[in-house]
Parts: C-alpha cells; sequence; structure tokens
C-alpha cells in the first residue's frame, strides 16, 4: 500500500510532466493534447486517491527524499494540505479537460503546445508548494508556479494588452518573492533551521515577529490578491485564455491562502491585533473589490473583481480564527477557519464555473465587452443556466455552497459580538454589516452580468449567433455546478476536510475542538434547502397548472411597440448609481459630449473604469522611481561578465563581513 | 397548534395591512379610499386571470415571483410574530432571513432585466443600489440586538428580557436600532419616502416598475409576496416597539395584530405627510440609518 504523501508526488509528477509528451507530436494533431488531457487527469484520479487514504488514515506524513545545497527536499501531508490540494487537482483536471475544447490544437497551433506545458507544470507546482516542508524548496516551488503562470497569462502574445498584463504581473509576483525571501530569511533566523512550517516560541522579540508577519502578508497578500496589492489581478485574468482564468482564480490565488493560514498559525498566542488587521484587510479587500467590480464593463474583468472580494471574505475568517487563537476561543478558531477554508473550496468551485462560463460566451460571440452582449438565455441556455447557478453561488444567496460558508462567518462574527466576549474582540463583529454589505453588491455585480448580457434582445449581431458549445466545455462546467448544489444541499460531507485542516492549524485545540456541526446549523441548512427546492416546485407546478397557455405579446415599454434592442438598459447605466456612490475609489472616467447650439452634431458618451491603485498609486511612485534611479541603470550594461564581475564582488564583501 | 397559528396569520394577514395603509392615506387625503379588503380581492381576481408573456422572456421571468415569493415565505417561518415563539429557530437563522429575503431581491431583479425593458432595468438598477445600505444597516441593527441578548437565534433574540425593560443607554440604542430599522422597512418595501407605490410615471419608480410586465398568476405573487415581506419587517420592527407579553395567548394575539396595525398606520402617515426624496437623497437616508445603528453599536460598547 503505497503512502498518500507518496501518491500526492506521483500525481504532481505524472500532471508536471503532462505537457511533455506532446512536444513530440505534430504541432497541428490532436495526439499531444489528448495525451496531456489524460494524463492530466490520471494524475489527478491518483491525488484523489492520495486523499482518500490521507482521510482515512487521518494522520500527519512526512518525507525526506535528499539534501539541496541549502535546506533539503523535504515534503509532508497534514490536513490543511490537503485540504489545499482539493482545489488544485480538481480545477486543473476540469480545466484540461474543457481546454480540449476551448483552446484546439488545430486552431491555437502556435501557443497549445506551450501552454499544456506550462498548465502541468504550475498545477505540480502548486502542489509542490502545499506540500513542501523546507524553505528554500518553498521558494523554488513557489518560482516555478510564478514563471508557468506567467507563461500561461502571455499564451496570446501577440496582442499587446496580453502583453502588458502579463508584465504587470511578472513584476507584481517578484515583488512578492522577494517579500518571501525576506520573511522565510527572518523566519530562519528566529528558529535558526529551514524546515516548514515551524512554530515560533511565544517568549521571542516582539519586533521581530511583527517583521515575520508584515512581510508574509505582504508576500502571500499580493499572490492572494489582497486589497491594494491586487493590481495585477484583474488584468491578468481578463486576457488570459478563459480556463486558464479559471485556473488562477480558482486556485492560484489560493497559494497566497494557503500562505496567509500557515503565517497565522506560527505563533502559538499570536498578539490580538494580527486577527484585527487581517480582518481589517479582509472587509477593504471585500467591499472595494466587489464595488469595482459591479463597475466593469467586461465580462471577465468583473469576474477577476469579484475574485478580490472573496479573498476579502476568506481573509476575515482567517482574522476571525487568528483573534480566537490570542484569545483561546475555540468556537472563533473552528468558525472562522471553517468559514474561510470552506470558502476556499466553495470558490474554487463557483469561480471556475463563472470563468469557463465567460469562456464560452467570448467562445460563441468573440466579444467580452458586457454591453454587446444580450439575449444569450436564448441562443446560449444551457450556458446561461449554468452562469446563472454560478451566479446564485458567488453571491452566497441560499440554498447554494456560498451561503453555507458566508453563515459559518456570519455565526463566528455575530458569536464575536455576544456578551460574554472581550471589549476588543466586540469591534470585530462590526464586520458582519460590511460582509451584508458586500453581499448586497455581489447581488448587483451579478444581476448586471446576467441581466445585460445573458437577458434581453442582442445588442450585436455576434451575440444573436452565439450558441451553446459542444459537450467537452459544458461537461465541465456542469461537474462544478453539480459540487456547487452538493455542498449547498449538504455541506456537512465538507465536515472531516475541514476538521482535519482546523486540526493541523491549532493542535492545541486537539479532540477538545468543537464540531463545526455543533457551532452552526448545517443539518437546518440542508432542510431549509430542501423546503425551499420543493415549495418553489410545488408553486411553479400550481401556477402552471392554472395559466394553460398564456399569450405572447411584446415587453410593454409603457405603451412603445417597436422596442428595438439598442433601447435596453445599458450595463454603465445599470451601476451608475453604485459607481457614484463608491466613485472615491472606483475612479471612473466618463467622457460626457457637449451639446452646443440648437442642432448639437452627433456625440458620443463612454465611460471606463481602470483600476484606481494601479493608475493612482502603483504607476505614479514607479514613475518617480524610473526617474530617480535612472543613474543607476549605467551598471546594467548587458554584457555577462559585468554581472558576473558583481556576483563576485558581493560574494568577497559577504565573506569579509562573514569574516 | 402554535405553528399552525403562525403560519395562518403570516398567509391570511398580510394583504390587510395594504388595506390599513390605504385606509390611512385616504382618511389623511378626506376620501373614502378602496374598501379594508381591496387586497385580498386584488389577489383572488389576479389568480383566476390568464396570463401574458413578453416574446423576450425566458424561464428566469416565470421563475422571478415564484422564487421570491417561496424564499419570502420561508424566511416569515423563521420570524416570531409577538409574544410567540417561531415555528422554526437555530443558531444564525437571522442571517437565513436576511439572505432568504436577498434570494428574492435576486430574482424580482433578474425577471425584470429579463424582459428587456429600459425601464425594469432602472427599477432593479435601483432596487439592488439601495439593497447595499439597506442591508448593512440591518446588520448593523442585528448586531446591536444580537449583543443586547446574546442570542443568535431569531426568536430567542427578540423574546430577550434585556429588550422587553431596557433602561439608561440600552434603551437609547434600541430606539436608534428602531428608527434605523423603520428606515429600512419602508426603503425594502418600496414606500414614501424611498419610492411611491401609487405613483404613474415609470420613471421614477422602483419596484413597481421592475413587475410591470408580470400578470395573472405570476402578479398575483408578486403582490402577495411583497405584502408578506412587507408584515415581515413589520413584525421585526414591532418588537422592539413593543416587546411586551401579557401572558394570556388571547390578549397577546390581539396585541400583535394591533401592533401591526399600528405599524401599518404609522407607513400611511408617513406616506400622507411627507413627498417621495429624489432618487439622488435615498442613499444617504439609509447611510443615515446605518449610522444609527452604528451609533447605537458604540453605545453598547460603553
Amino acid at each position: 500500500m503505497p503512502s498518500p504523501l507518496s501518491l500526492e508526488l506521483a500525481a504532481a509528477l505524472c500532471i508536471g510532466l503532462s505537457g511533455a509528451p506532446g512536444g513530440l507530436w505534430r504541432r497541428s494533431g490532436a495526439a499531444g493534447q489528448g495525451i496531456a488531457t489524460a494524463l492530466n487527469v490520471v494524475g489527478s484520479v491518483v491525488g484523489f486517491a492520495g486523499l482518500a487514504l490521507h482521510a482515512r488514515a487521518g494522520e500527519v506524513e512526512s518525507l525526506r527524499l535528499g539534501q539541496l545545497p541549502i535546506g533539503e527536499v523535504a515534503f509532508g501531508l497534514d490536513g490543511l494540505s490537503a485540504l489545499f490540494l482539493v482545489p488544485i487537482l480538481l480545477v486543473s483536471a476540469l480545466g484540461s479537460l474543457y481546454g480540449g475544447s476551448y483552446w484546439r490544437e488545430q486552431e491555437h497551433p502556435a501557443s497549445g503546445r506551450r501552454l499544456r506545458l506550462a498548465w502541468g507544470i504550475m498545477t505540480a507546482a502548486m502542489m509542490g508548494v502545499v506540500l513542501a516542508r523546507d524553505a528554500i524548496l518553498f521558494l523554488l516551488a513557489w518560482e516555478l508556479m510564478a514563471l508557468a503562470a506567467f507563461f500561461l497569462i502571455c499564451t496570446e502574445e501577440e496582442r499587446p494588452e496580453v502583453r502588458q498584463a502579463a508584465w504587470v504581473y511578472l513584476v507584481a509576483t517578484h515583488a512578492g518573492t522577494l517579500c518571501l525571501v525576506g520573511f522565510f530569511a527572518l523566519l530562519g533566523q528566529a528558529t535558526g533551521s529551514p524546515a516548514l512550517w515551524p512554530s515560533l516560541s511565544a517568549g521571542g522579540r516582539g519586533a521581530l515577529h511583527t517583521a515575520v508577519f508584515a512581510l508574509g502578508i505582504a508576500g502571500f497578500g499580493l499572490k492572494a490578491g489582497l486589497m491594494p496589492l491586487h493590481v495585477w489581478l484583474p488584468g491578468a485574468h481578463a486576457n488570459a485564455p478563459s480556463h486558464v482564468s479559471a485556473l488562477l482564480s480558482g486556485v492560484l490565488l489560493k497559494t497566497g491562502v494557503y500562505g496567509l493560514v500557515r503565517v497565522c498559525a506560527l505563533l502559538p498566542e499570536p498578539p490580538v491585533w494580527w486577527g484585527g488587521t487581517l480582518i481589517g484587510i479582509g472587509v477593504f479587500s471585500g467591499v472595494l473589490g466587489i464595488a469595482l467590480s459591479v463597475a466593469q464593463q467586461d465580462l471577465k474583468r468583473l469576474l477577476a473583481y469579484s475574485s478580490i472580494e472573496n479573498i476579502g471574505i476568506i481573509a476575515i475568517g482567517v482574522g476571525l480564527a487568528t483573534m480566537g487563537r490570542s484569545l483561546g476561543r475555540a468556537d472563533f478558531v473552528v468558525l472562522g477557519l471553517g468559514a474561510a477554508l470552506l470558502h476556499v473550496l466553495n470558490h474554487s468551485l463557483f469561480k471556475p464555473l463563472l470563468f469557463l462560463s465567460a469562456g464560452s460566451v467570448l467562445h460563441a460571440s468573440g466579444t467580452r465587452r458586457i454591453a454587446s452582449l444580450g439575449g444569450l438565455a436564448r441562443t446560449m441556455p444551457r450556458t446561461f443556466a449554468l452562469f446563472a447557478l454560478g451566479a446564485v453561488a458567488i453571491c452566497g444567496l441560499p440554498p447554494l455552497n456560498g451561503f453555507v460558508s458566508e453563515l459559518l462567518l456570519y455565526v463566528g462574527l455575530l458569536r464575536a459580538a455576544g456578551i460574554d466576549a472581550a471589549r476588543g474582540t466586540a469591534w470585530a463583529s462590526a464586520a458582519a454589516p460590511a460582509l451584508a454589505m458586500i453581499g448586497a453588491l455581489a447581488v448587483a455585480a451579478f444581476v448586471k452580468v446576467l441581466g445585460i448580457a445573458f437577458s434581453g434582445t442582442p445588442r450585436s449581431d455576434a451575440a444573436a449567433h452565439a450558441h451553446d458549445p459542444g459537450a467537452g466545455m459544458l461537461a465541465p462546467m456542469a461537474l462544478l455546478a453539480l459540487a456547487c448544489v452538493v455542498l449547498g444541499l449538504a455541506p456537512v460531507v465538507a465536515l472531516p476536510l475541514l476538521h482535519a485542516a482546523v486540526a493541523a492549524w491549532e493542535p492545541v485545540l486537539g479532540n477538545a475542538a468543537p464540531s463545526l456541526a455543533e457551532l452552526a446549523p448545517l443539518r437546518q441548512i440542508s432542510v431549509a434547502g430542501l423546503v425551499l427546492l420543493v415549495l418553489v416546485a410545488l408553486v411553479a407546478a400550481s401556477i402552471r397548472r392554472h395559466s394553460a397557455a398564456p399569450a405572447h405579446g411584446v415587453t410593454w415599454d409603457c405603451g412603445y411597440a417597436l422596442p428595438t434592442s439598442r433601447m435596453q438598459y445599458a450595463d454603465s447605466s445599470f451601476s451608475e448609481m453604485l459607481v457614484g456612490l463608491f466613485d472615491w475609489a472606483v475612479r471612473s472616467r466618463r467622457s460626457t459630449p457637449d451639446l452646443i447650439g440648437p442642432f448639437p452634431p452627433p456625440s458620443r458618451f463612454g465611460s471606463e473604469v481602470p483600476d484606481a491603485v494601479l493608475d493612482h498609486v502603483v504607476q505614479p511612485l514607479l514613475r518617480v522611481a524610473d526617474r530617480r534611479l535612472s543613474p543607476v541603470r549605467a551598471l546594467q550594461r548587458g554584457p555577462v561578465q559585468m554581472y558576473l564581475l558583481y556576483v563576485f564582488l558581493i560574494v568577497v564583501v559577504l565573506l569579509m563581513v562573514a569574516m | 397548534m402554535t405553528s399552525v397559528v403562525h403560519f395562518t396569520l403570516l398567509l391570511a394577514l398580510p394583504p390587510l395591512l395594504l388595506g390599513v395603509i390605504n385606509k390611512t392615506k385616504a382618511w389623511f387625503g378626506g376620501r373614502r379610499g378602496p374598501p379594508l379588503l381591496q387586497a385580498y380581492y386584488d389577489l383572488a381576481r389576479l389568480f383566476r386571470k390568464d396570463m401574458v408573456l413578453s416574446r423576450t422572456t425566458t424561464w428566469v421571468f416565470r421563475a422571478g415571483p415564484v422564487v421570491t415569493f417561496c424564499a419570502v415565505l420561508l424566511a416569515g417561518s423563521l420570524l416570531p410574530f409577538g409574544s410567540f415563539d417561531a415555528p422554526v429557530g437555530f443558531t444564525g437563522d437571522l442571517v437565513l432571513f436576511a439572505y432568504l429575503l436577498a434570494l428574492g431581491r435576486f430574482f424580482t431583479a433578474a425577471a425584470a432585466l429579463d424582459t428587456g425593458s429600459a425601464f425594469e432595468g432602472m427599477g432593479a438598477a435601483r432596487e439592488v443600489s439601495f439593497a447595499c445600505l439597506a442591508e448593512a444597516a440591518l446588520f448593523m441593527g442585528l448586531v446591536v440586538l444580537v449583543r443586547f441578548s446574546g442570542a443568535l437565534s431569531l426568536t430567542p433574540m427578540l423574546h430577550a428580557p434585556a429588550l422587553a425593560a431596557p433602561h439608561g443607554l440600552p434603551a437609547a440604542a434600541l430606539f436608534l436600532v428602531a428608527v434605523a430599522l423603520f428606515v429600512v422597512l419602508l426603503a425594502e418595501n418600496a414606500r414614501v419616502p424611498v419610492d411611491d407605490p401609487n405613483t404613474h410615471l415609470e420613471l421614477t419608480m422602483i419596484h413597481e416598475v421592475m413587475v410591470l410586465d408580470h400578470s395573472g398568476p405570476l402578479f398575483g405573487l408578486v403582490l402577495y409576496g411583497a405584502a408578506v415581506k412587507l408584515f415581515l419587517l413589520s413584525a421585526l420592527l414591532l418588537h422592539l416597539v413593543l416587546p411586551f407579553a401579557l401572558g394570556d395567548p388571547l390578549l397577546d394575539g390581539l396585541l400583535f395584530v394591533g401592533g401591526m396595525g399600528a405599524v401599518a398606520v404609522a407607513i400611511g402617515v408617513v406616506e400622507s405627510v411627507m413627498a417621495r426624496l429624489r432618487l439622488h437623497y435615498v442613499p444617504s437616508l439609509l447611510i443615515a440609518a446605518g449610522v444609527l445603528c452604528a451609533f447605537g453599536f458604540v453605545l453598547t460598547l460603553a
């Protein structure tokens, strides 16, 4: 019987090399693609088998395979790693299945092979990130993942906006890696060993711990896309092929969350402000992320900003759990971390579902502009139904899975408001109204997409002639949708995974940890969801029986009998009021026509919503840095000999310092 | 037995509330007004009618009223009426209560946009925009109530002794929350000063314009669902205004029905003495409600 960890490593190897055999085939043939998909799926199945074994054995495993020049090749599998492996394995396999139809080798001979190679490597590297138990190994996997993601994002490198988005991503991810190098260096200094993930002793120096926490938040927050470190995220998600967007949003961001969760577990009793800071960042990310999402006019950018919101919700949960750790409150730990991790799972189901649906729309109509779509509910009924399901789920509405994780978080936050809570934590409950606002804004954003892009009449020929994709693309979407329904109606199925992860995060609790089923009404939620579905079915049936043959007419446009598709409400009008409310953060740009004289000439109205942080903070800063630091550029001449000289000089200086 | 009474009240009383509001408004205007039971006659008539569907619409249009009605009804099973316990109650049911109302809003707005009409688009945009502020105010108020009662379920929370006889700072905080909840009630149910249910200009409406295209039984469900929602939020507010129990089930029942009538009269008075606000001022009103609740929260920290 192989050990679960060795199965995971075999799966990583299999998936990591899945793109390689295709390199031997002709570019135009479908064989390479088929092999890659098959290896990916086989790897995932092996990985899931390993997870099942791990769940049954229920023990923490570690494995040392050899020595690196510094550090060693050490892997480990505990409840937390296992939980994060689920989205990696699932979304990677389903995405590669979807890619078989979406990014056909015959249609994209130039980029297909590279995409599949990078896809496998990135998946394997992400598995490496969550399995690594050595700082150097972790950083290697992290860099490999970041670079593979870069190549995935610039799949369509011939388009300038793709190149720019990939470039912004590359800069951002390296800024994050820089923080992480510092983080691991300080961590190693505090513990004296490169082994991950250590526990720091409580009696250590406060300043060092603060620095470790700050660097960890910055480094992992950049990858997770926490506001205001999200600048790379919208462009990268929008400009990558849609199944790549699904992998980025569904899984890559979660590696950042994984890091955050581990950082918060470093100290046995972290200061209360750690948790408070995370809750604050989470609220900020959540509210502004979804406010920016409402304002977007590009379908995939809208989904990308909503990822920032969801990461914010997850951060609130992690913050609450960290606070529970500081105060010794097991209920905050279980509810906060349970909510955060369940939301990690949930978001990795509905967000890929939405991105894959958006990909089908893009595939069928050739545009991501919401204002050019419309009427897709009739031309693409299956895609529409799946997207609508994903939209209800991501808004956190009952009876789907998004509601369950948000409910856990609400219960945790409201418990913090309870009269027995210490005064410091009562403030945390103020995150509950913020969460309610996030939920309502999400409803606004997704009603907008459903209503403008899918409902009504087509606003362009492309939208009018769109059609549902084939089974190759619909099947992965349907599987994700099914998982959303199952987790919504029977959330108890996720409990063993969540409990194992909580136990790994806070080992002190041990068997004394209260179960999520005791703290939150999971069974009642299932019943309520079923009752709702039955009630809807009954009422719908009785309405249908009473009105056998409805008459059909035109939409009542206040008596106007010849409405055209151009008279429909537009997406920017729909979001105008909310954009106005949040304009201090959204900073939309609009060009209004000057109407001069009694007979003004033809004129146009336009509005766009660039990323406020990128345009107003990051780019001005970089421009100043560019100007001020230009003398340094003299050092950067190009010849390799010069760089070797620099390396040599630095080594000499370091040696002198060391002596 | 109590749950039978609960569901009977939930299904039978809401249209009466509309009748009381309209009678109050008619009395203020010096008119005789429609009969008290007019809403029941309207519903009976609508459920017998055939319906007309726009050719643009899909299943979402038909699902809108059905899902909204069912969600509101399910929410009604979680809320205690007066001093009677709710038939269903569990930890965190207040979140389910609010989110079921949000589910209704999602489907109402999606059904409105399904018609492709610009007017209904405007209504949907306003509904979802104002809801962002109203939801935040509602939850801020709920946090205050949770802090007072220490309970995470609607029935123990609203029946907590701390609510029955508050004095000093708690009384002030509860007063602020009650005012805010009244504003939320007016906004969520599209009443003056946020929306005018009697206006005949589609351009300025919120809720009524979203359901322009619904007809026959579907429109009946829309009206019925809206009445139930008004009933629920009024019953929630009533717990803060009339937190007493007389001890006798019959008297308590009468107190509840009388209290609901009083809330309806209050809504009618507001509608009679105020004009609808300009749409741009509605967010300020809702933010004010949220700030009141936040003040209430700060008072609880003292």
